[in-house]
């Protein structure tokens, strides 16, 4: 049997005995073909000595029996590793920080306790994934959609607590905003719940979220204060129609015009959904090296002839495209405003995409552009790593490096040349390009993918790479919003200001309620007590 | 393609558990095709990113759809789903458990019929 870091055989097998007392055998996991199961599909450790394993795994189905097992874990002093449904896959997956924790799979957890269509409302447990409320909310024929992140196996609960974003509107799309109210079982197995929950009997739990005093529920995103057993999540009322279309700009320095705009539309409220910036030149300037390197160095003869060859093959030099939802009239005059205020940048182009009218079939939905930006969730983002006609091989997995940036043309210019610089000195492949996205309502979200494979010395790269790019970008003042558990004290580490003030206000407020160090140590940077000295993620 | 097979039968004799895959039923096995393989793994191969990866693994000389096949076998099944395979990763007991992997075993091997 495996024995967790810090605790002898005799005690874990005593802990692991009464365990099974607790929530039964068959859900106490301890052999290695159980356990092989929970390690991360797509770590970079993969086959390394640093790789995180699990010491057993813990599948209760009842809150009740999360807090028997906290209970157990916490008078034996045994590290936990919470679990929803374990497949966030790029971000660790069930594999924990700590190596030789205990995983908490709260999979069998998987109740849709209320689906309010009144008050557009969801109460879940963790192991409720976004495919099963969405069947829950389609067979019932419920005007609700939901808001997914993609892939869509991922859990509601997990993916709002690991700070996931999906495609539709405000405020749905952030998921850890369209929360509202928690209950959390804490390292001594005490229930808490949060917001209006605290009200006995309360009948506005999942409406109000600010309950009464100060708000907790953010001590419980990213971090490792408690297990999250329950959570509301505000759902959006199924709008009448979609349409999508492009703004396409000539010239590199549109740019700024370009995202001011959209900036501004943003923030004004015109456009309430994700947008991505892509450049039509992008293919052209990747494929010769000439202009490449003009590209990169960007002076004013170097973006006059890059101007030249984008006006001679009519290829816009940068593209945005705009979703709208809601009610026709409205869509269609708000798709109006965008173009209007897109008029004043010379030789702007408008390429309509999608227009749809809802409900749709199944045949509809297989034919549009992205059903997750129609909040159906599916698995097809895997197409980027999967064998196709463009990746011939595929690939073993994939992980992201991702800061934030400032939604300017500055910034994603110059974050540009940063990053491809790193890239360029390093000699590091990449996967997916590295325009913004704008993943949360004011900034944009940079992307540069990494191939996971199973060549040890090719991860070892890829984790330098990564690391450099963590630091680089740190000195330009941009961060991580969310990473791979391998990266996590890397992370952490950039968000230094005052001495480390913010981390170590966290690793105080870790003391005081998981005073034990049980509960997912080492998440997001936090450690326990214990394990401060020992930081390394390998 | 020869490395495929040979890595599947290293697995199969490494991992005897996955081998109880024989007492599956077919009728119960179509749920969880449809609930965990079918997101991936559907005919159509719009969306559906496993199919394609077939399609291209196999050049048509196997159809790329699973449930097309007249080829698999409970145990190969089994090993693909406890092991995973390219970006396909394993999946838990808590997923998908030992008899729903049997039903699933016997679904899509009694296609072949």
């Amino acid at each position: 049997m495996r024995t967790p870091p810090g605790l002898t055989e005799a005690d874990f097998t005593r802990a692991i005995a009464e365990f099974k007392q607790a929530i039964g055998n068959e859900w106490v996991y301890t052999e290695d073909a159980d356990l092989d199961l929970y390690r991360d599909a797509y770590s970079p450790l993969w086959g390394e000595p640093e790789e995180k394993i699990t010491a057993a795994a813990l599948a209760p189905q009842s809150v009740e029996e999360v807090q028997a097992v906290m209970k157990i874990a916490n008078a034996y002093k045994v590290p936990i590793y919470p679990v929803s449904t374990g497949r966030n896959l790029g971000y660790g997956g069930s594999a924990p920080v700590l190596s030789g924790s205990v995983v908490l799979d709260l999979k069998r957890m998987n109740r849709i306790i209320e689906v309010n269509e009144a008050n557009a409302f969801a109460l879940v447990e963790p192991g409720v994934s976004y495919f099963d409320l969405y069947r829950y909310i389609q067979e019932r024929g419920l005007k609700l959609w939901i808001d997914c992140p993609d892939p869509g196996w991922g859990s509601v609960i997990g993916n709002a607590l690991d700070h996931g974003c999906g495609y539709t509107v405000n405020p749905y799309r952030d998921h850890f905003e369209a929360h509202c109210g928690m209950e959390v079982v804490l390292a001594n197995g005490e229930l808490v719940r949060t917001g209006m929950g605290a009200l006995p009997n309360s009948e506005t739990w999942q409406q109000y979220r600010w309950g009464y005093g100060p708000w907790v529920d953010g001590l419980f995103g990213q971090s490792n204060f408690g297990v999250v057993t329950k959570m509301g999540v505000w759902l959006y009322p199924a709008p009448e129609a979609y349409r999508s279309a492009n703004v396409l700009v000539p010239r590199y320095n549109d740019i700024h015009k370009l995202v001011e705009i959209t900036a501004r539309m943003m923030y004004n409220g015109v456009l309430n959904t994700s947008t991505g910036l892509q450049s039509p030149m992008q293919f052209t300037i990747s494929r010769d090296p000439e202009l490449r390197e003009r590209y990169e160095r960007a002076n004013d003869d170097d973006i006059r002839v890059l101007d030249e060859r984008a006006l001679s093959s009519n290829t816009a030099f940068w593209g945005s495209q705009f979703k709208f939802y809601g009610p026709k009239a409205i869509i269609d005059a708000s798709w109006e405003y965008v173009k209007q205020q897109f008029a004043e940048i010379e030789g702007v182009r408008f390429q309509e995409q999608e227009y749809l009218n809802f409900p749709l079939t199944q045949e509809q939905i297989l034919a549009t552009q992205d059903e997750n930006f129609l909040g159906i969730p599916s698995l097809s983002v895997f197409s980027l790593g999967a064998r196709s006609n463009f990746n011939p091989t595929g690939s073993n997995g994939h992980l992201g490096f991702s800061p934030v940036i400032p939604m300017t043309g500055t910034a994603v210019l110059e974050s540009q040349k940063v990053m491809a610089k790193v890239l360029r000195d390093m000699g590091a492949t990449t996967v997916f390009n590295i325009f913004p996205q704008s993943y949360h309502q004011r900034t944009f979200v940079i992307l540069v993918g990494f191939s996971v494979t199973r060549d040890i010395e090719a991860n070892k790269r890829n984790r330098e790479v990564y690391r450099e790019l963590v630091k680089v970008a740190a000195e330009h003042g941009w961060a991580e919003y969310r990473t791979h558990t391998a990266f996590m004290d890397d992370c952490a580490a950039t968000y230094s200001f005052n001495n480390n003030a913010l981390l170590r206000l966290h690793e105080t407020l870790k003391d005081a309620i998981d005073p034990n160090g049980i509960i997912s140590a080492g998440r997001y940077g936090i450690w326990p007590k214990h394990l401060r000295e020992g930081r390394n993620n390998g | 393609m020869a490395k495929v097979f040979v890595v599947v039968a290293l697995l199969l004799s490494a991992s005897p558990g996955l081998l109880a895959a024989d007492a599956g039923n077919a009728e119960k096995g179509k749920p969880v095709f449809d609930l965990w393989c079918a997101p991936c793994h559907a005919r159509d191969p719009r969306k559906h990113p496993g199919t394609v990866a077939l399609q291209v693994l196999y050049k048509g000389a196997k159809p790329a759809a699973l449930e097309d096949r007249t080829d698999l076998t409970p145990e190969l099944v089994a090993t693909f789903v406890r092991t995973g395979v390219s970006i396909m990763p394993f999946f838990r007991k808590t997923e998908i458990n030992d008899e729903q992997l049997a039903d699933l075993g016997a679904y899509l091997s009694q296609l072949k019929k």
